[in-house]
């Protein structure tokens, strides 16, 4: 079995605001291993993208990583100069956002933004990284000649979606995260869009972190799929696995909550909202929601513990 | 409530000596509202699904074109008449963050209409609040809170409320749970569900999920670019799509299960401009089976199954 390219180990995110501390992320573990499709999914405000960011060390204050390790490819992100740290972002890590027009910069032409990128790490010109760019284009379906003398506002949600992979696949990177590519698109879009993806990182092996909140996406890219709920990871198991068998009694709510096409059944919500972060219950932090919650769940945080050799679960309900 | 060849133009103007052109967004729309029923419209971003919620309620006033509500043609009325008609539809907007007055209590926010129409006693007014307040699962302590106050869920509840109270016949709901998580979203269908039959509502419904679409509704229209390409039963659309549009977007919904793998029908392009619709049928830049005549004629609206229309030439026809 392959080794893992990425481990997290009981990571902490707070961020220090005028309304209290927000635990953001409460210690969360997991490794991904290479040529891995992992998927994170969760609601509005459980920590999914503050992962992210915190993986690549991106939090800024008034956000801090209090606490947890960060390995990649055998170096540990938490103690790297931001010099080094500097050299892994863009090159072996990279990432694609949400909203593809807001993140590209509206005054520069594409082909200036993404050969930016490819001459730092290539070390080389402008000038010389013309041909990378036009060939990072071709790869994800644009018209290279047309496109790298366009503006970002001349492009539409797709087209600029297609740009900001070029530009993160652009220099072959280990790692890419993906945070919620498809979201702000059209279905018949997010669709060309997450095949695009697929065929992509299968052909260059990358390794690739898909956050999403919609669990069609993730079934059908995913290989293996965290579930967050209020900055802790509730359930990790391979996509088949977890839709299967899913043992959190949030995701098997998730799960039922989810409208699909040709089920007549009656659809069952979860109870009660999303908790505040700046005082989130105590032990289990869904017990106040959960149909099974017990006495010990209210008392004590339930740890993740393997039910099997690849299915975790952090629930009282088992183990 | 028929709607009969209803067009909205909005014009757009390029630089002051051009001529000023226009955003077709709805063109020769005609429909069928039963009473009683869940009426869907369906379409992606930009094809005038909400200018057609917007329009049915003069919110915009139509370009030109019927709408017949319970024998009146309403869009022929003066706006001093119109209020009476007013109090029988209501709408619910997407977005429940920006669609309730942030400094206003919520008793004010669900009670104004009854102010205006029923020149009510504020202790009787309050007193219709309470009502609908716990008709819509929520209670009378919350009268007295800024919309600040409250989660996504439930603000989508108070917009429902303030939509309800002066009891009407007929809601347009448009994209009322896209704003909300999973989990709120199902328990709000639900309550949409439970309120139209205690309230003997007729809806129309607005989004682009089509998960959503075939839970809630008993028709669908499916549009694109201001135009409706399919409308029948649900049924009927979602076992025998007849216009390789509604194929082609049923297929590209991502399936929230692992062994139903990918899109059979990944169709390539984006939708045209709204400006300069394509020229015969608006679909066939994009269509798998466009043929000449698809680039020259305009198909007309064919009935191919009772109650079940489609605007193609050469309609998907399984049978």
């Amino acid at each position: 079995m392959s080794k893992n390219l990425l481990e997290v180990k009981n990571l902490k995110v707070v961020f220090h605001t005028y309304r209290g501390t927000v635990h953001a992320l409460d210690g969360i573990s997991f490794d991904v291993k290479k040529n891995e499709k992992l998927g994170i999914i969760g609601e509005t405000g459980c920590g999914k993208s503050v992962t992210s960011l915190a993986i690549m060390r991106l939090i800024d204050l008034p956000g801090e990583i209090t606490n947890g390790e960060i390995i990649f490819d055998g170096k540990d992100i938490m103690k790297l100069s931001e010099n080094l740290l500097n050299d892994i972002r863009g090159k072996d890590i990279s990432m694609i956002f949400q909203e593809p027009l807001s993140s590209l910069n509206p005054v520069m032409k594409v082909g200036f933004q993404i050969g930016e990128s490819i001459s730092r790490v290539k070390k080389s010109s402008m000038k010389e990284s013309r041909q990378d760019v036009l060939d990072a284009l071709e790869v994800v379906g644009l018209d290279p000649k047309r496109v790298i003398d366009l503006y970002p506002h001349e492009l539409s949600g797709g087209m600029a979606q297609r740009v900001m992979i070029s530009m993160a696949l652009s220099t072959n990177p280990k790692l890419m995260i993906a945070d919620e590519p498809t979201s702000a698109l059209d279905v018949t879009i997010q669709a060309q869009i997450i095949a695009l993806l697929d065929d992509l990182v299968s052909k260059m092996r990358n390794t690739v972190i898909l956050i999403t909140h919609d669990l069609g996406v993730a079934a059908q890219f995913c290989d293996r799929i965290l579930i967050m709920y209020a900055g802790n990871v509730v359930e990790n198991a391979k996509t088949d696995e977890l839709f299967e068998n899913p043992l959190h009694p949030y995701t098997k709510g998730l799960l039922k909550a989810i409208p699909k096409i040709g089920n007549r059944g009656k659809l069952v919500g979860i109870p009660g909202n999303v908790p505040d972060l700046v005082n989130p219950p105590t032990g289990c932090r869904f017990h106040p929601r959960c149909p099974y919650a017990m006495e010990i769940c209210k008392i004590e945080k339930p740890s993740l513990k393997m039910e099997t050799s690849d299915h975790g679960v952090a629930c009282h309900l088992y183990g | 409530m028929k709607i009969e060849n209803l067009k909205k133009y909005f014009p757009v103007k390029n630089g002051v000596f051009k001529k000023s052109e226009y955003v077709h967004a709805v063109d020769n729309v005609d429909l069928e509202i039963p009473k009683e029923k869940i009426f869907s419209v369906v379409g992606e971003s930009g094809s005038g699904k909400t200018t057609l919620g917007r329009t049915v309620l003069r919110l915009v006033e139509p370009t030109s074109g019927q709408v017949i509500y319970n024998g009146a043609d309403i869009t022929k009325i003066s706006q001093h008449k119109m209020v009476k008609f007013r109090k029988k539809m209501q709408i619910v907007f997407q977005d429940p963050y920006n669609s309730l007055h942030p400094r206003r209590l919520v008793k004010d926010i669900v009670g104004e209409s009854l102010v205006i129409h029923e020149r009510i006693t504020s202790t009787e007014m309050l007193s219709r609040v309470k009502d609908i307040l716990g008709k819509v699962g929520l209670n009378e302590d919350h009268m007295f809170r800024y919309p600040h106050e409250f989660s996504g869920g439930q603000r989508q509840r108070i917009a429902i409320a303030r939509a309800l109270i002066l009891n009407p016949e007929f809601l347009v709901l448009d994209e009322p749970t896209s704003a909300l998580d999973v989990s709120v979203q199902a328990v709000i269908l639900e309550l949409l569900k439970k309120l139209k039959d205690e309230f003997s509502l007729t809806y129309l419904f607005i989004t682009h999920n089509l998960a959503v679409v075939d839970y809630m509704s008993d028709f669908v229209a499916v549009m694109y670019l201001g135009q409706i390409v399919e409308v029948g039963k649900k049924d009927d659309i979602f076992s025998s799509p007849m216009h390789p549009y509604t194929y082609a977007l049923l297929s590209s919904i991502p399936k929230p299960d692992p062994k139903q793998k990918r899109a059979t029908v990944v169709f390539k392009g984006e939708i045209p401009s709204a400006v300069n619709p394509p020229s015969g049928c608006r679909f066939h830049t994009r269509c798998l089976y466009a043929q000449d005549i698809c680039r020259t004629e305009e198909p007309r609206s064919l009935e191919i199954f009772k109650g079940h229309f489609v605007k193609c030439h050469f309609p998907l026809n399984k049978k």
